[in-house]
C-alpha cells in the first residue's frame, strides 16, 4: 500500500512534466530570437565573472549561477 | 548587383539554419549581420574593471579572454585575470569615543583610529594572478561534456581548482539537464601568520625587545587550508520562441580555516568602553545550498534577462538576489549599432548565528564569533548603466558604470553605554567602473 502510495507520488511529477513540456518549446526554424548572443543565459561572462569577484568578497552568498568556489583570498 | 545581394541573403539564411539546428543558442554565430562562420577562429575579449569604495578599498582588475572554437563545436577556453587592491578595511573593531590604537595585522608597528571613526587597517593591498583553462566538446549527439582548471596567485594565497559539467538536449534541444562538479584547494599564508582564536591582540611598543616573543605567543602557526567541494544541477528550458528558463540547484562544502587572520571582535565593559580586542575564530566548515532560477524574455526589440537566487546554509545565513537587465537596443541612431543595457541588483541577508557586532566582557566567550560585517545581517544595492557599440568588424566596445551601496542592519543586538552613540553599522558606497572590447 504504502509502496504504491510512493510509486504515485513519483509517477505524478513525471506525468505532469512529460505532458507539460509537449506544449513548450520549439520547432527549430523558430530559433531566430533564441540564437541571439543577447538571448544566451550567460550572455556577457566577462561581466559576470567580474561581478561574481566583487560579491564574493563583499557578501556572505557566492555562485548559484555557477560555481561559487574558492579562488581568491579577497573573502 | 542584384546578385552579390541574393547572394549574401542566402548565406545569411543558411548560417541561421545552420545554427537554428544546431540549437546552439549559447553561442555568438547567429548575428544577423555576420555572414562568415566563425568556426576555427579566435575570438578575444579584454576588460578592465575599477573599483573604489568611499574611503575604503580600491582595486583594478583587467581580463583577457581567448576562445577557439574548432570544426567539430570543441571550444577551448582560456582566460587571464589580473588584480591590484589596496585601501582600507574595516577591522572589525567598534568605534570609541576615544582614539583606539591597534596593531597591524604583521606585528609590525600600529595604526590609530580617531574618535567616532569606524576603525579601519589601511594597510590592504596585494596583486592577484588568476588563470583559467576550460575545454568543451560533444560526446555524443545531444551529450556536451567540459572539464577545466584554475590557478589563481596572490601575495598570501593559492588556489587550485578543477571543474567538470555534462550537459544532456532533449526534445529538440529544448531541454537540457546539466550535472557539474568542482574542487577548489586553497592555501592561506597571511603576513604575521595565523592568530590564535581569541587571543587578544597585542598592543604596546613594537621596538620592545620582548615584543617579537610576545606576538608569536598570539599566533599558532603560519599558513593554514580550505577545500571547496560544489555540485551544481542544472535544467533548462525553452518555453517559447522568446522565452528561455534556467533552474539551478548547488550544493557547496567547504572544510578547513574559514577564519579571516585580519578580523578582530571589541570586548566591551557594561558601558560599551573597550576592554580588549580579541581575534575571530569561525567553525571550521561550512555547507551552502542555494537555488537559482533565471529567465530571459525577448520582446520585440528589447531583451529583459531577470534571475533570482535563495541561499541558506548551516551558519543560519540565509540570502536573497535579485538581479536584472534590460537591453535596450538603439539601432544606428549614433552612426553604428548600440544599445543601453540598465542593471539593478537587490540583495539581502541574514547574520550568522555566531555573528556578534562586539562581546560583553561580562559573558562567557562563545564557542565562535565575528563582527565581520559581512557575515551580518545586510542588504544592498547595485543600479547600473552599460553602453555598448559594435565598431568595425563587428567588435563591440563597451562602458559599465555602477554604484554599489552595502546597508548593515542592526540583528537586534543591544548597545550598552557609549556604542549608542557611535556608527555600528556604516554603509559602505562603491563605484564600479568598467571598458571592454571584444573582438
Amino acid at each position: 500500500m504504502m509502496y504504491k502510495k510512493i510509486q504515485i507520488t513519483l509517477l505524478i511529477p513525471i506525468l505532469i512534466g512529460t505532458t507539460g513540456c509537449a506544449s513548450l518549446g520549439v520547432e527549430p526554424w523558430e530559433r531566430d530570437l533564441l540564437s541571439k548572443k543577447e538571448m544566451s543565459l550567460n550572455a556577457e561572462p566577462i561581466d559576470a565573472a567580474l561581478d561574481d569577484h566583487i560579491y564574493f568578497s563583499k557578501e556572505a552568498s557566492s555562485g548559484g549561477k555557477g560555481f561559487g568556489g574558492g579562488g581568491c583570498g579577497c573573502n | 548587383m542584384k546578385n552579390k545581394i541574393d547572394k549574401t541573403n542566402i548565406k545569411a539564411a543558411l548560417t541561421i539554419a545552420t545554427t537554428a539546428l544546431l540549437g546552439t543558442n549559447n553561442l555568438a554565430q547567429a548575428e544577423s549581420t555576420s555572414t562568415s562562420a566563425e568556426e576555427n577562429t579566435w575570438e578575444f575579449d579584454s576588460a578592465f574593471l575599477f573599483y573604489s569604495e568611499v574611503d575604503r578599498v580600491s582595486a583594478g582588475e583587467a581580463i583577457f579572454n581567448a576562445k577557439k572554437t574548432f570544426d567539430n563545436e570543441e571550444v577551448l577556453n582560456l582566460k587571464l585575470t589580473i588584480d591590484a587592491l589596496t585601501g582600507a578595511s574595516a577591522n572589525g573593531a567598534v568605534a570609541q569615543p576615544t582614539v583606539q590604537t591597534f596593531t597591524r595585522p604583521s606585528g609590525n608597528g600600529q595604526y590609530e583610529i580617531a574618535p567616532g571613526d569606524t576603525p579601519l587597517d589601511d594597510t590592504f593591498h596585494d596583486t592577484r594572478v588568476q588563470l583559467n583553462g576550460q575545454w568543451t566538446q560533444p560526446l555524443a549527439p545531444d551529450y556536451t561534456a567540459s572539464g577545466g582548471v584554475h590557478i589563481s596567485k596572490e601575495y598570501d594565497y593559492l588556489s587550485l581548482g578543477v571543474n567538470g559539467n555534462i550537459a544532456i538536449d532533449f526534445d529538440r534541444k529544448n531541454s537540457t539537464f546539466s550535472a557539474g562538479f568542482s574542487y577548489f584547494q586553497d592555501t592561506f599564508t597571511p603576513e604575521g601568520g595565523i592568530p590564535k582564536p581569541f587571543a587578544s591582540m597585542l598592543i604596546g611598543d613594537s621596538n620592545d625587545p620582548s615584543w617579537d616573543d610576545d606576538f608569536a605567543k598570539t599566533r599558532i602557526g603560519s599558513e593554514d587550508d580550505k577545500s571547496t567541494a560544489d555540485i551544481l544541477l542544472g535544467f533548462t528550458q525553452v518555453i517559447n520562441r522568446r522565452m528561455l528558463m534556467q533552474f539551478n540547484y548547488s550544493y557547496s562544502m567547504v572544510e578547513g580555516y574559514l577564519t579571516d587572520p585580519f578580523k578582530i571582535l571589541s570586548v566591551v565593559d557594561n558601558d560599551g568602553a573597550a576592554q580588549d580586542y580579541i581575534y575571530e575564530s569561525r567553525p571550521d566548515s561550512r555547507t551552502k545550498q542555494s537555488i537559482y532560477a533565471q529567465s530571459l524574455y525577448h520582446f520585440d526589440t528589447t531583451v529583459l534577462d531577470v534571475s533570482y537566487r535563495y541561499m541558506w546554509d548551516d551558519w543560519e545565513i540565509t540570502s536573497h538576489t535579485i538581479d536584472s537587465r534590460l537591453r535596450i537596443p538603439l539601432g544606428d541612431s549614433f552612426g553604428t549599432e548600440s544599445y543601453l543595457q540598465p542593471h539593478l541588483r537587490v540583495y539581502q541577508q541574514s547574520a550568522a548565528d555566531f555573528y556578534r557586532p562586539f562581546l560583553l566582557e561580562s559573558d562567557p566567550l562563545p564557542a565562535f564569533a565575528s563582527a565581520d560585517y559581512r557575515i551580518g545581517e545586510m542588504t544592498a544595492f547595485t543600479v547600473g548603466i552599460k553602453y555598448g557599440m559594435l565598431v568595425n568588424n563587428g567588435h563591440e566596445l563597451s562602458f559599465r558604470l555602477e554604484y554599489y551601496r552595502q546597508t548593515p542592519t542592526d540583528a537586534g543586538f543591544n548597545e550598552p553605554g557609549i556604542l549608542k552613540d557611535v556608527e555600528l553599522y556604516p554603509t559602505v558606497d562603491a563605484i564600479i567602473a568598467q571598458v571592454t572590447y571584444s573582438f
